[in-house]
């Protein structure tokens, strides 16, 4: 919070203005990618997520910001958006 | 809220004139009050002006990324400026000025503005002034990243010492200039003379000014390339994907600037300096009919298609979901 004026924290950039809706739909939409490194996003409350992989590990996110460096973390590799591999993945559905 | 008063950045390499052009900018009166923050005393012509001096101190985070630091030093400034103004200490000025060392990186600048918690809430980044210098800056550009990192980061280039420069060469600089960093308005400056409404006025270069047939430029392994989308684009998937791809590949994507089409009645304006993203402004309509999206991207060692497939990927799964 801002000492001075009091106001929250901004939200982060690419969540900002957007509503309930649009927050499960970018869930839905990140698990697309985030299954092919074997890991699920899941939303707590509509205030953080939690990020978990299949052996259980799982890590708590505020936003999408943080989301890639805690996933990356989880899955042992890179996860790379231009990854030829992946690109193709998300072509097959 | 109260308005957010904005904060210009002047940076360049050492000699190529930012004293000059600073000091001409605040002898205009149209500039309105500012507040001045400069790396060192003594040179800047300040007139009624504020001027304070920083050092050049940075927090680094926790997760070790140069551009992600914050400029402390800045931040205190910035703090005690804001309450000395509110106070009535210090006369209400309208803006803010800030002079770096010519070998700053202004990416830890910019994201001191937009994501200290004090500050973003109250000072917003208006534009980045990189002066380069006709008669060396070619010379700087190849020999010194810095200079390199100015150039792509900055939304106005501003050639100074055009007028002791043979034309030539200050036309060859200009060439280059526009290909590393094709969404930046080049201007020339005579003596550090340059009209602040045009130096200063809100926004950047308007990326759909770039031409559909502006060569792509590149520098050793630093491109410069412009994508257009057809049709609109998700914004929840681009999105996921710009967080991604900044998180994979933030130190080499250096600029990502332009407007997208979200399907919306206007476009989103786009503004990123590696890790450091400006809020997206939502613009309530478009100012012509060409509705493309049109984004600038400036990166080291990634191709044109690579991000083109991956961004149409992105997109389409957004579709199917």
């Amino acid at each position: 919070m801002c000492a001075l004026c009091g106001i929250l924290l901004q939200s982060h950039w690419a969540e900002r203005g957007t509503g309930r809706r649009e927050r499960v739909f970018r869930v839905r939409l990140v698990n697309r990618v985030l299954a092919h490194y074997g890991l699920e996003l899941g939303d707590w409350s509509g205030r953080v997520y939690v990020l978990r992989d299949r052996k259980g590990k799982s890590a708590v996110v505020g936003d999408l910001g943080s989301l890639w460096t805690e996933a990356e973390r989880l899955a042992g590799r890179p996860l790379d958006p231009l990854d030829p591999a992946l690109v193709a993945a998300l072509r097959l559905g | 809220m109260a308005e957010r008063l904005p904060v210009a950045l002047v940076t360049g390499f050492l000699g190529s004139g930012k004293t000059t052009l600073l000091s001409r900018l605040l002898a205009r009166r149209e500039l309105g009050e500012a507040a001045v923050i400069v790396n060192e005393l003594g040179e800047v012509a300040i007139d009624h002006h504020l001027l304070r001096r920083v050092d050049e101190r940075t927090v680094l985070l926790a997760n070790g990324c140069l551009c992600c630091t914050l400029r402390g030093d800045l931040a205190d400034e910035l703090r005690d400026l804001l309450s000395r103004r509110t106070r009535g200490e210090i006369p209400a000025f309208r803006r803010v000025l800030v002079e770096t060392t010519g070998l700053a990186d202004p990416a830890p600048i910019l994201n001191t503005l937009l994501a200290e918690p004090v500050v973003q809430h109250h000072f917003r980044p208006e534009t980045v002034i990189a002066t380069v210098d006709a008669l060396n800056g070619i010379g700087q550009l190849e020999r010194q990243a810095e200079s390199v990192k100015q150039v792509v980061v900055a939304d106005r280039l501003v050639v100074t010492k055009g007028d002791v420069a043979e034309r030539a060469m200050v036309d060859r600089l200009e060439q280059r200039l526009r290909a590393l960093n094709p969404a930046a308005e080049v201007l020339e400056a005579s003596f550090g003379e340059v009209d602040p409404a045009v130096l200063l006025t809100p926004g950047d270069r308007d990326p759909r000014e770039i031409q559909v047939g502006e060569p792509a430029g590149h520098d050793g392994d630093l491109r410069a390339f412009v994508l257009f989308v057809d049709r609109p684009v998700d914004w929840s998937a681009f999105g996921i994907w710009l967080t991604m791809l900044l998180a994979a590949r933030g130190q080499d994507v250096l600029r990502v600037k332009g407007l997208l089409d979200v399907g919306a009645p206007g476009p989103v304006v786009l503004n990123g300096v590696q890790h450091v993203v400006h809020p997206p402004e939502h613009l309530d309509a478009w100012p012509d009919e060409d509705h493309r999206s049109r984004i600038v991207i400036i990166a080291r060692g990634i191709e044109k298609d690579e991000v083109e497939e991956s961004l149409a990927a992105f997109d389409a799964a957004a579709r199917a979901s």
